[in-house]
């Protein structure tokens, strides 16, 4: 399984991407996230803590999801993220968009 | 449960001109489905190390690279037409990794790939590819035809 999801005492959602978010696994990511926006979910986080790397199209599906929650007043904050990810955040200018925190824990309390 | 190996893969001695002298080759074809992707990636990146790669630039580079790649060529090449496969040779020269992916299809405008940069529009959701490929890995080839595009890694 790629994808596991929980929700906090504050109620945000973290979703945790087990292993790669890829080509062939985005839209079960973007699914998941959308079914919980449906069920009233406006704050995400994606920990990244358990991730080896991301493709281009695992970018895109986030940008994505972030746009569909900004319209439902959501958003969608990212942690977790190791070295090479951070680097493939700052290549694309990924970082600027998103909120990043380097703990689920701090992400938690700041969300 | 035991997933079944959906990749052939070939390994062989072949000889290159100097200085690159002997060089091993290893060969993996696969068919055009997106699920493939991963096990692809893996099993070269795998080969890769056992060559010596270094376990990051194999972890990363090689690993975004080459999805990338296998991706374009399944999506945009081949169409994901089940007939048709795409076709990884990594060669293993004593400073190089040259990893080639090659797809079936009609092939694109090699031009189209000397300018590549990021999309302007930050939130656009595709476009980020090929400029991945560019930043992640030493040098980029694409041959005349459109279908085929070698990576090249160096050791250090």
């Amino acid at each position: 399984m790629s994808f596991t999801m929980r929700k906090d005492a504050s109620g945000v959602v973290v979703v945790g991407v087990d292993g790669q978010l890829i080509v062939s696994n985005r839209h079960e990511l973007k699914q998941k996230v959308l079914d919980a926006a449906d069920g009233g979910a406006r704050k995400i986080l994606v920990d990244f803590s358990d991730t080896g790397y991301i493709d281009s199209s695992g970018l895109g599906a986030l940008v994505s999801l972030a746009k569909k929650l900004r319209e439902v007043d959501g958003e969608l904050r990212l942690a977790g993220l190791n070295e090479d990810l951070r680097t493939l955040f700052e290549l694309t200018k990924l970082d600027t968009l998103f909120a990043i925190t380097e703990s689920v824990d701090d992400a938690l309390k700041k969300f | 449960m035991t997933v079944p190996l959906r990749l052939a893969v070939r390994r062989h001695d072949v000889s290159l001109p100097e200085p690159a002298r002997t060089a091993l080759r290893i060969s993996v074809r696969l068919p055009s489905d997106l699920e493939v992707v991963e096990e692809a990636v893996d099993v070269v990146a795998r080969h890769c190390v056992a060559e010596g790669l270094t376990v990051r630039r194999a972890r990363f580079n090689l690993r975004v690279a080459l999805c990338e790649a296998l991706a374009n060529a399944i999506l945009y090449g081949n169409a994901e037409n089940a007939a048709k496969h795409v076709h990884v040779h990594i060669t293993v020269t004593e400073p190089h990794f040259l990893v080639e992916v090659q797809d079936e299809g009609a092939g694109f405008d090699p031009a189209a790939f000397a300018d590549v940069s990021l999309p302007h529009d930050l939130e656009a959701l595709g476009g980020r590819g090929l400029f991945l490929i560019r930043q992640l890995v030493d040098d980029v080839y694409l041959n005349e035809r459109g279908n085929g595009i070698c990576m090249v890694l160096r050791r250090a």
